[in-house]
Parts: structure tokens; C-alpha cells; sequence
């Protein structure tokens, strides 16, 4: 066996260091060694987006990183970005419109609906739809998420117009 | 119509209203708490080693490289697990002659699907587990291997269980009225020839649970990523040797359900033992290989049917064959033939039919087993029967909407039973088609459909009429020996600060449950729904019933709850009679306070009513019967089933160069009775919508001769992502069923149940022009090229 | 699935990689974004003993422009490539490639360096490496030699870069004004790997095709160029019967296999569709717009 590393790096703007096996992924390594559990794993491989993260304001497979991979970086779970109000509006639109059922696939789908969000102007549904392609969801449909994020998208927009200049 | 349900207009009128979910708050914070989420003392992780082999004779086992590995604490075989575990075996009694061998955790000798578990390994951690199944060293003398339906049925063929002589695991017939007349006098014959892709569930969250053992009290707690964890709780303890009452399943947030995780699984039970031969709590959770190689499939069908006709476009009569593939063994305790048996109970089912034969063969195959999901075999008799009406319309001349109207089941004609012995109290058929003709705006879609075709652009329009089953009482399994409940039980609970809390059997996997329930409780006993705690999921906490499966929480669930309720609304009455000192009948509960029923006047709050009962009893009448906690149960008691309808439409474009189909828009009339949330209903049918677009275009476990699957991957088995979906248009019609005071059905099916049918006659109807249809579901671009002759 | 155990070490510059690599006694493997790697680990189709993270290199970063060429950097990821103003300007089919690549969060991490030294057939960037005749860099730790892609791509999986060398950065030329490209695949859903996918480069004189490059991919074990069809299409104007003989000599460029989806017949059929349609659209080219 490889003897594990330490490894040090900010988790939802919090300093944490560790002692990790040099195969773990970030998403176990959140998930089990943290207990950051909101980060979920569907697929191991990159194809069904439940274990999705911001890597340095990037969005991220947790799955297709290792811990050690991460050693230095900043991560953003969906627990911090609840904590820090940075989705508020868009947990609610998807609250209010039911976006979600089993709720399994949802952090993933949030990571992905911010970063998109992040870009200029409201995004077609389209392009939501696009976005979403590699967050897969079972129960939904989808429909109700691409509400949501376009709804979250028109929000923002007039939020900002309404901004001082 | 039933009457209403709200007394007095109040702001407590909950039933009917589009509300969010209290329960998804939590989801979207990412502080759900699924099954892996969960970590126990001295918790260890099992891993197994499967047979590579879709059939083969086990030799030998050599596990000693893999018990001297790092972490790992236990390696067991077979036969240390069957000293512990009663074998189950998946036959009813009700499907007569059925047939299916005893099952154990473990294969111990032979191995009959590849990726069937043969040995566990117990480590520190899942990582190390692997490894050491890695080590393990199997030898196996392959034996031939059987896959297809054909194969199986031949004479002399490969055996998957030499001790049963044959391949055939149930068979039926079911003949009503005059079916060779019909066919003889008919004026034409429309036939169909349908193969449906195997498919499977892939629930995001795969199959997980903990196993806990304690040897002191000998009590099981399991955590189990379940929808039904009252019939684990019966499996574990008579499987297991345990008292009923020391076996505990609790089964929290779920990712996924959709029927798959009602059956039981082997792995589920080898960690059971494990734990209890550890003495440890033991965890494993499928990773998406696994779940690929031995979560349920569903849907391997090949269903050939004829319809009869009469010159003026009436259906004379049908027959049915179908022939389905289950796999190894029949799924335990619900059995494979279900499927089946719906799928040759269901067709024709909306239409006036009395010649009526069917025929299904439940077939044995080396794969692994398949058994109910959603929608169980309707999508399936939907598919083939409206694929033979589309047929009959071309063949007459008549409009797909003309020809269903001219046939179906109309109003005049309830109750009504079909020629296969289902007893319908009231369906809405005609007015579903007439509304679903207005949302889609058909004639307009029709002369576009004409002016594209100009163009050489291939649109198609399909529709596809379904009858669910929903609210199933003892009829469905009860009466086979299965200790499956038909019916809830609800526990009220008055909290003394007027707070009310509610157990109740029907559990959540994000379809609502706990929404709607509070929903029922707040309406019904006039209080704000804040106040209103949901509690499911738990066998320890929660009264027994029968959970989720088959389309029967808002319709069973929801009446156990309103029946609790009007209970504890009586008994608060009551109280309050006594204490204000008034008649019961003059008081009335609203927005969680006693109210003079003709006033208005408020005379005191719930919760001053509760302290009282709680903390000055002494202060109340001493014959007073001051029960602020309820219990009731309900089961159905009427029509067996409470049979649903409704219609989709479905546009599609086809590139006839390339194969490939675009869907443009799908529309979807339901009528599922009473309904308590309209948007979660809306996304109840938009999720089972897509389920069924998957089943129509993407979805297939692709197996080849050896028994082997080709794409168990979620890279190459594709399920439907949100770029391929369009939206969904949805509207309703409300039916409610006289049988319960609430008036719902179930809706858990309807979206899955008629999807694909609706787009396999959109796209026939696409390539109509070009002389040519395709039979086959997924309808892939590579199939839709072979049926336009493009490729070979 | 969980991986295999492995070794890690991070390497702050090419040379320190390579020693990483030369002195590993098992199986090392470079890891960059890991988007490949990393899921056939976790299937433990791949167990190697060392993984040797090369993702902190800076000298493997950067677009830059060199003479005629762009030099794109090996760690280059691909939500770089669709944002970057360079390559949009100057590489147009690569840009044009890019959104076809996985899904976002693929793209967040996945670089340009590690597709091409994956050298997956059924890859987007490997064909328009290959239809560019891009120069790939490769870099010992002592030297750097250049490989044309035409050269690179040797069979599945397997590609000219020495064992050690890492593969540094990949040089394009710059697109000139009379050049026209144009790009598509046929996938069953946004984002799969392709059934089949082109991606054409044409030179043209006026309305005549001076020079053509036609590369397919997801058609065999590398990608492939249509050199027969290229024939039958240089000096032509495109006319209907000049992309109908090019189609015909297809059927001589490509021989793809059946595999459990889709028959060897339907691949060449759709190959043929798309050449067809894809040069129909190349006068007027139209890079996919994408917000990235």
C-alpha cells in the first residue's frame, strides 16, 4: 500500500489539511473523509454529473479528481455555496417550481445552472438545456429545472438592471 | 362527483392547490441523508466477486490471497451464508403452475447470470474490499448459454435450471367471448409483429444499505435504499430466523425508485448475513457496473397481435400473443410474470372489445432477472394496442382521433368490464381525446405536418390512448401468499403546543408523498400546514402498510389520512365540546383554532386545547375521552383497482437520411381523479413522460449470445439527457372514484405508461409517406435506416 | 468502483516528470486533466502504479501565436480552447470542434494535451489535429522533437510519442483567408462520442478547391482521412456531381467496423450523409456559436 498524503487546501473557504490515500477521489474524500455528504456519486466516471464541485470557480467532476489532485485549490461544495447565500434565489426557484424529486442528482444540477448562470446575458433554454447535458436526472424530466434556471436567469438580469450604476 | 371536501371556506383549504414541498428544502441545500451519507461505528464494506459467466459450473474457490489482504475482515462463499438465510423463492399462487428454483445469497454451485455474486468480502473500507475481490481465484466450467426467447423455447434446449425441465416459468391463457368468429366475419385484419428493447431502471442513487446487527438482543437495523421497508422488515425476519419485532428498516432520503428498489436483491440479503456473522454493521452499495449487471431490467417483450374489423371501422377482436424473457430467476416476492400478466390483461383495454384471446409465455433465459418498474407492462399493451388501432385507421381510412372515438368505452357503458375480467367504475376516454385534439391544436399540426412534406421535411404525429391500474387492493398480490400490504396505516398525534405530527405507511422518494399527506391532514383538520409534520420510512416509528408500489399513495395513503384525520378532528371536537361547553356540533377547527361553527367566534387555539389535555387533565370532565392520538387504517374495499386514463400526443421529426428523430413536443391528458397538488402531479407525468421517451428511442441493455452486456456503462447505455427532451404540455380532466371520501387515483404511471406509444405511431406516422414502419423500441437511427431499406 | 492503488507525485517541471517516469519501476502515467484516465481507473481497466501529475507545469500552459502557427499549450483545457479570441480568430475549426467535446464540466478540466495523447478514434480533437496537420511537441525532459499529426496517430490508443516523452503542446497553422472549414458528428445525444463526425479544411481559389482535407473519426482505430475523397473534390467547384463522386470514393477511404450499436454498413452510410451535407456548408462557414 502507498502511504498517504497530506494535502492542505480551502473547502468552502475554510482552511482544511489532511492525510489522504493517493487513489481517492475528491468526491469520496468530501463525502467520506470530511463528511461534506451533499456531493453525490452516481456513476464514477463522469457521466451522470451528481458528484459535480467548483474547483477554483470552475465546475468540476468530483469523481474525475483525485483529493490529492486538489491539494492547494479552492473548492466550493454545495453546502458552501447554501451557506453563503450564493444560490439563495436559485434554490428557491427551484423550490418554488418543484425542480426536483428524489433530490439526488440536485447539487450537481446547481453546480451546473451557476456556473452557467455566471456568464453574460439569459441563456436560451436552449443553451439550459445544453448546459445540462451532462447532469443526468431520473425523475423529473428536466422540464421543471430548465424553468427554474431560466427563471433564476430573468431574475438576476432585472436584479441587476434595477443595480444602481 | 363526490361531494366537496372542504366544509367551510377556509384558509386551510390545502387540497387542490399547487404548494412546494416542505421536505425539498433540505434537498437543495445538499442535507438530504441518503443511505452512503450514513456512517456507523465499526462499520465494514462489502464487496463481491461475480461470475464472469452466464452459466457455468462453480469448481473450486480459492480465497486465501484475498482473506491475507490489507483491511479485509471476512471473506465468505455460498454455503456459509445459507446456514443463515432461508432460500426465497419468486412464485405466487395465484399465477398457477408457475415456477421459478429456490434462490440463495451466494451462488453455490452453479451460476446462472453473469455478474450473479458467488463470494463477499468484508473490509475496512470499499477501496480494500475490491482488492482483495481481486485476488480471489473461481474456476468455472462454462456451460452453454441461453439469451434468446426462440432459443429457449426450442426443443432440446439449453436448460437454465436442469430441475425444472424447461425454460417456461408461467403460462396463461385468457379467451373471452367468440375470438375465431370475430376473425372469420371481420371485414380486416390489422396485425403487429413489436419487439421491446430490455431495459433498466438506472436510478441515480444506486441499490444501498447498511446492515446492523446486534447479537445482544439478536435485533437487525437496516438502513436500506428502499420504497417498501415493512416488507423487508417481514423478509429479514422470516428469512433470518429473527424476531419481527427487533427487525428495524428505516429508509431515508431514497435517490431513485421508481420500483426497482422493492425487490429484493442478493446483495441485500448476503449483507445481512454478513452482519450478522461479522457482528458489525456492513455497507454496500452497488456502483453503476453492479447496478447495470443486476438491479431488475424490465420490458424484454415480443408481443404479435391481431385486431379484427368490421366495415365501419368497430373492433370485432384481438388476439395476443406475448412472449417475455425474465432472466434466471423469478424476482422475489412480487414474481416476474406480473409484467406479463398486465401486458395481455391491459390490451384493449380502453375500447369496446369483447373477442378477446391472449396468450403469454414467461421464459427463463441466462440473464439477470427482470421484474416491475414503473408502469409494469402497461407501456407495453399500450404501445402494441394503439400501434394496431393506428394501423386500422390507415387501413379504413380513418382519422387516428375518428377511429378511438368510434371505439372506445363509452360513458353510458360504467361500471364496465373488459373482456379480461377488469372492472372500470368510470373512465373519462372521450374527453380526454377531445381535449388533447384542442391542446395540440391537431388540425393545425396537420396542415403543417403536409406543407413540410413539400419540403421533404418527415414530421409525425402519434397519439396513444392508456388505462392504468392504480389503488391495488389484495387482489394484486395479496391473494397470491405475498406478504405485501394493500393497506396503510396513519398515527395523528396532537402535540401539546397544538403541533400535529403524522406517521404514516406510504413513504417518499421525492413523487410528494409527505406533501400531499400534509396537505390532506392540514385541509381536513383546519390547520396551517407549517404545523403539520410528515413522519415515513421508518418500520419502527411508523405503522404497518404497504408503502409505495403500484400507483397507491395519494389514493390509499391519502384516504388513510383523511380518515385519521376526520377521527382526530371528531375526538378534538369533542374535547372542546367539553371544555367550552358546548355541543361538538357547534364548534368547528380552523387555521388551528376552535371555532363557533356559526359565528365564526374563536373560543380557544389547538394548542391551549392540548396543554389542557396534557398538563391539567384534572381540569377536564373525568369521563371524558381526551384522545389526542389517532390510529386508522384503510384498504380498498371497493373496485379492485381504480383504473385511470388519459392520452398523449407526440410530434416528431424524422431525418430520413440519417435515422435520426427529433422530438419536437409532447402533450398528455391524465385523469388521476381528485387532484390534491396539480404541480406535483404535472411532474409526476413529465418525469414518467420521459421515462417512456427513454424506453422509445435511447434505452436497451444490448446482451450478446454468451450471455455477456455490451453496455453497462452510463457512456454507452443511453438514458435520456436534457438535450433530447422537449417539453411537455400537460392537461387534466378530474374523475374521482366513489370508493374513498378523497376521490384519487394514482398518476405514478401515467406519463411512463403511453410515451412510447405515442411516439412509435408519431414516427410511423413520419415515415408513412415512404411506404415503410418500424416494430421495434428503441427506435435507434440505425433501425429506422434498416426499415427504410438504407442500410441492411 | 474504486481505483487501484497508485503512487502520486506532482512535478513542477518537464524534466522532474520524466525522471518520475524514468525511474518508476511499473506502469507511470502522466496525469493532466484525468478526464479519461482517471474514469478507467475507476473501472479499474487501468491500474497503474504511479501517476505523475503534470498539471502544474507552467511551461505547458499558454496560447500563443509563433509566425504562422498557434502554439497551444498541453494544458490547455477545452472551455479555454471556445473562449479563447486566438483560436476563434485563427484556428476556427478547432474552435468550431470544442463545443461537440463532452459535456462542460468535461471541458472545465479535460485538456488538449491529454485528448491527443489519448489518440481516442472516436475523439473530436485528434481529427482536427489530423485535418489541420497540427505539429505535435513532444518533450523528453532533455529535447523537444515535433511529430506532424499525420505521423502521430499509429493506431488505437497508440500514438508516436516515445515512452517518457510528454506531449507538451500542439501547434496549428494559422488559418488563411482563403481557407474554409467546417465540423459536425453525428451523436445520439448531446455530447456522447460521436457514431460518426467529420471535420474538413478547404483551400479555395475563387470557387475552386485548391486543396481539401477530410478527416473522419469515431470510424476506425484512429482518425481517419478521406484521401480519395479529397481527390475527387480538388479543383472542383463542389457542384452536386463532384461531392456525389466523393461520397462514391468513400466507400475506398473508410472501412469501419460493426460494434454493438451501430453496423459497419450504417457508420459508412452516415459518413456519406455527412460529407455530403458538410460540404454543402463549407462556402458559408459557420463555427457553432456556444457561450462558454
Amino acid at each position: 500500500m502507498t502511504r498517504p498524503i497530506a494535502i492542505m487546501l480551502t473547502i468552502n473557504a475554510e482552511p482544511v489539511t489532511a492525510m489522504v490515500e493517493s487513489r481517492l477521489s475528491l468526491a469520496d474524500f468530501l463525502r467520506h473523509q470530511l463528511r461534506l455528504t451533499g456531493t453525490h456519486v452516481g456513476c464514477e466516471t463522469g457521466s451522470c454529473g451528481a458528484c459535480l464541485v467548483m474547483q477554483d470557480g470552475r465546475v468540476i467532476h468530483g469523481c474525475l479528481t483525485l483529493a490529492v489532485q486538489a491539494d492547494g485549490s479552492a473548492i466550493q461544495t454545495i453546502e458552501g455555496l447554501s451557506e453563503s447565500g450564493a444560490i439563495a434565489d436559485l434554490q428557491a426557484a427551484f423550490h418554488e417550481r418543484n425542480a426536483l424529486q428524489c433530490g439526488f442528482c440536485t447539487p450537481g444540477v446547481l453546480m451546473t445552472a451557476q456556473e452557467l448562470l455566471q456568464l453574460e446575458g439569459v441563456p436560451s433554454r436552449e443553451e439550459i438545456r445544453d448546459a445540462l447535458s451532462g447532469n443526468y436526472c431520473r425523475c423529473t424530466g428536466y422540464q421543471a429545472i430548465v424553468d427554474s434556471i431560466e427563471t433564476t436567469a430573468q431574475r438576476r438580469a432585472v436584479g441587476e438592471a434595477e443595480q444602481p450604476a | 362527483m363526490n361531494k366537496p371536501l372542504s366544509r367551510v371556506d377556509r384558509p386551510n383549504s390545502y387540497i387542490g392547490k399547487s404548494l412546494p414541498r416542505p421536505n425539498a428544502k433540505r434537498l437543495l441545500a445538499g442535507r438530504g441523508r441518503f443511505v452512503d451519507d450514513i456512517q456507523l461505528p465499526r462499520m465494514l464494506h462489502a464487496a463481491f466477486a461475480r461470475s464472469p459467466y452466464a452459466h457455468a459450473r462453480i469448481v473450486s474457490i480459492d480465497v486465501s490471497a484475498a482473506r491475507a489482504a490489507p483491511g479485509v475482515r471476512r471473506v465468505v462463499v455460498g454455503s456459509d451464508i445459507a446456514k443463515l438465510c432461508m432460500p426465497w423463492t419468486g412464485t405466487l399462487r395465484h399465477f398457477k403452475d408457475m415456477k421459478s428454483p429456490p434462490q440463495s445469497p451466494l451462488a453455490i454451485d452453479t451460476v446462472v447470470w453473469a455478474g450473479q455474486p458467488v463470494v463477499a468480502v468484508l473490509a475496512d473500507s470499499r477501496a480494500q474490499a475490491e482488492d482483495a475481490v481481486e485476488l480471489i481465484a473461481i474456476n468455472y466450467e462454462e456451460r452453454d448459454v441461453v439469451v434468446g426467447i426462440d432459443a429457449a423455447l426450442a426443443p432440446g434446449a439449453t436448460l437454465v435450471h436442469d430441475a425444472l425441465g424447461d425454460n417456461l416459468a408461467f403460462q396463461t391463457t385468457i379467451e373471452n367471448g367468440a375470438v375465431a368468429t370475430a376473425f372469420n366475419d371481420a371485414a380486416a385484419v390489422v396485425e403487429v409483429d413489436l419487439r421491446f428493447g430490455r431495459h433498466t431502471p438506472v436510478t441515480l442513487e444506486p441499490r444501498t444499505l447498511i446492515a446492523d446487527f446486534e447479537p445482544g438482543e439478536r435485533a437487525l437495523t437496516v438502513h436500506h435504499s428502499t420504497q417498501t421497508p415493512y416488507q423487508f422488515q417481514d423478509i429479514y425476519a422470516r428469512h433470518f430466523g429473527l424476531d419481527e419485532s427487533r427487525v428495524r428498516v428505516i429508509a431515508p432520503d431514497i435517490g431513485g425508485s421508481f420500483g426497482m428498489k422493492l425487490h429484493v436483491y442478493p446483495e441485500d440479503m448476503a449483507v445481512v448475513a454478513l452482519s450478522i456473522i461479522a457482528e458489525r454493521p456492513v455497507k454496500y452499495v452497488a456502483d453503476r457496473g453492479e447496478s447495470f449487471l443486476n438491479d431488475i431490467h424490465l420490458r424484454d417483450h415480443r408481443v404479435r397481435a391481431k385486431l379484427a374489423l368490421t366495415q365501419d371501422g368497430r373492433f370485432a377482436g384481438m388476439r395476443v400473443q406475448d412472449d417475455t424473457a425474465i432472466g434466471a430467476f423469478s424476482a422475489y416476492p412480487r414474481t416476474s410474470a406480473v409484467e406479463g400478466n398486465q401486458v395481455v390483461r391491459l390490451m384493449g383495454a380502453p375500447y369496446q372489445l369483447t373477442n378477446y384471446r391472449a396468450d403469454l409465455r414467461v421464459i427463463f433465459q441466462n440473464l439477470p432477472q427482470t421484474s416491475q418498474y414503473r408502469g409494469v407492462g402497461h407501456p407495453i399493451a399500450c404501445a402494441a394496442t394503439e400501434r394496431l388501432v393506428d394501423l386500422a385507421a390507415k387501413k379504413l381510412g380513418l382519422d387516428p382521433f375518428e377511429i378511438r372515438r368510434r371505439n372506445y368505452v363509452t360513458d353510458e357503458m360504467y361500471p364496465h368490464t373488459t373482456a379480461t375480467g377488469y372492472r372500470f367504475e368510470r373512465l373519462s376516454l372521450d374527453q380526454c381525446l377531445s381535449k388533447l385534439h384542442a391542446l395540440m391544436d391537431y388540425p393545425a399540426l396537420r396542415a403543417e405536418q403536409a406543407q413540410l412534406r413539400e419540403q421533404g421535411i418527415h414530421r409525425g404525429i402519434g397519439i396513444a390512448t392508456y388505462v392504468e391500474i392504480t389503488n391495488p387492493s389484495p387482489a394484486f398480490y395479496g391473494v397470491g401468499g405475498a406478504h405485501i400490504s394493500a393497506q396503510d396505516g396513519c398515527v395523528l398525534k396532537v402535540t401539546p403546543s397544538g403541533d400535529v405530527q403524522c406517521a404514516i405507511s406510504v413513504t417518499e422518494q421525492g413523487q410528494g408523498t409527505e406533501t400531499i399527506i400534509g396537505q390532506i391532514v392540514a385541509d381536513q383538520l383546519g390547520v396551517d400546514r407549517e404545523r403539520v409534520r410528515v413522519l415515513t420510512g421508518d418500520t419502527e416509528t411508523t405503522p404497518h402498510g404497504g408503502a409505495t408500489w403500484a400507483c397507491r399513495g395519494a389514493g390509499i395513503g391519502g384516504e388513510t389520512a383523511l380518515q385519521a384525520t376526520r377521527k382526530l378532528r371528531s375526538n378534538i371536537l369533542e374535547i372542546a365540546g367539553a371544555i367550552l361547553q358546548s355541543r361538538p356540533d357547534t364548534l368547528e377547527l380552523a387555521d388551528g383554532k376552535l371555532i363557533e361553527r356559526e359565528t365564526g367566534t374563536v373560543r380557544m387555539n389547538l394548542g391551549e386545547l392540548a396543554a389542557l389535555v396534557y398538563f391539567r387533565s384534572d381540569t377536564l370532565p373525568p369521563d371524558l375521552k381526551a384522545d389526542l392520538t389517532v390510529a386508522q387504517h384503510f384498504a380498498p374495499k371497493g373496485f379492485p383497482f381504480a383504473f385511470t386514463n388519459g392520452i398523449h400526443g407526440s410530434l416528431v421529426e424524422v431525418d430520413v437520411e440519417t435515422g435520426f428523430i427529433k422530438l419536437l413536443k409532447h402533450w398528455v391528458v391524465e385523469d388521476c381523479g381528485r387532484i390534491i397538488n396539480p404541480m406535483l402531479v404535472d411532474e409526476q407525468i413529465r418525469g414518467g413522460v420521459v421515462q417512456g421517451l427513454g424506453a422509445a428511442l435511447f434505452e436497451e441493455c444490448l446482451y450478446n449470445d454468451a450471455g455477456q452486456l455490451m453496455n453497462g456503462s452510463m457512456a454507452d447505455y443511453l438514458v435520456p439527457m436534457a438535450g433530447e427532451i422537449p417539453d411537455i404540455v400537460i392537461a387534466h380532466v378530474e374523475t374521482p372514484t366513489l370508493d374513498t371520501e378523497l376521490g384519487a387515483k394514482g398518476c405514478g404511471e401515467a406519463g411512463t405508461s403511453a410515451a412510447s406509444g405515442a411516439v412509435l405511431n408519431a414516427v410511423n406516422d413520419a415515415l408513412g409517406p415512404l411506404q415503410v414502419q418500424i416494430s421495434q423500441i428503441p427506435m435507434t437511427p440505425q433501425r429506422i435506416l434498416r426499415a427504410l431499406g438504407t442500410v441492411q | 468502483m474504486k481505483a487501484g492503488d497508485v503512487a502520486y507525485f506532482r512535478a513542477q517541471s518537464v524534466s522532474d516528470a520524466v525522471a518520475a517516469f524514468r525511474s518508476c519501476e511499473g506502469d507511470a502515467r502522466y496525469l493532466a486533466g484525468g478526464q479519461s484516465l482517471l474514469a478507467a481507473m475507476n473501472l479499474r481497466l487501468l491500474t497503474p502504479d504511479l501517476l505523475i501529475d503534470i498539471a502544474h507545469i507552467d511551461a505547458l500552459r499558454g496560447i500563443e501565436r509563433r509566425g504562422g502557427e498557434i502554439r497551444i499549450g498541453a494544458l490547455t483545457r477545452h472551455a479555454e480552447i471556445l473562449s479563447s479570441p486566438i483560436i476563434a480568430s485563427h484556428v476556427p475549426l478547432l474552435a468550431a470542434a470544442a463545443p461537440w467535446v463532452a459535456h462542460p464540466a468535461i471541458r472545465n478540466k479535460g485538456t488538449i494535451g491529454g485528448s491527443i495523447a489519448f489518440a481516442d478514434p472516436a475523439s473530436e480533437f485528434p481529427a482536427v489535429a489530423l485535418a489541420l496537420n497540427a505539429r505535435i511537441e513532444l518533450d523528453n525532459g532533455d529535447s523537444v522533437r515535433f511529430v506532424e499529426a499525420q505521423d502521430f496517430f499509429l493506431d488505437l490508443y497508440e500514438t508516436a510519442a516515445e515512452p517518457g516523452e510528454i506531449l507538451s503542446a500542439v501547434w496549428f497553422p494559422v488559418a488563411t483567408p482563403d481557407q474554409r472549414c467546417t465540423f459536425d458528428e453525428l451523436a445520439r445525444r448531446r455530447g456522447d462520442y460521436a457514431i460518426v463526425g467529420v471535420a474538413i479544411v478547404a483551400d479555395f481559389s475563387g470557387e475552386i478547391v485548391d486543396r481539401i482535407r477530410i478527416v473522419f473519426f469515431s470510424v476506425g482505430s484512429t482518425p481517419v482521412r478521406a484521401l480519395r475523397a479529397e481527390a475527387a473534390l480538388t479543383g472542383t467547384a463542389l457542384v452536386d456531381t463532384d461531392i456525389e463522386l466523393a461520397q462514391q470514393a468513400l466507400a475506398g477511404d473508410l472501412s469501419p467496423s460493426d460494434d454493438v450499436q451501430v453496423s459497419a454498413a450504417t457508420r459508412m452510410h452516415l459518413a456519406s450523409v455527412l460529407l455530403r451535407r458538410q460540404l454543402g456548408k463549407l462556402p458559408v462557414p459557420t463555427p457553432k456559436a456556444v457561450r462558454a
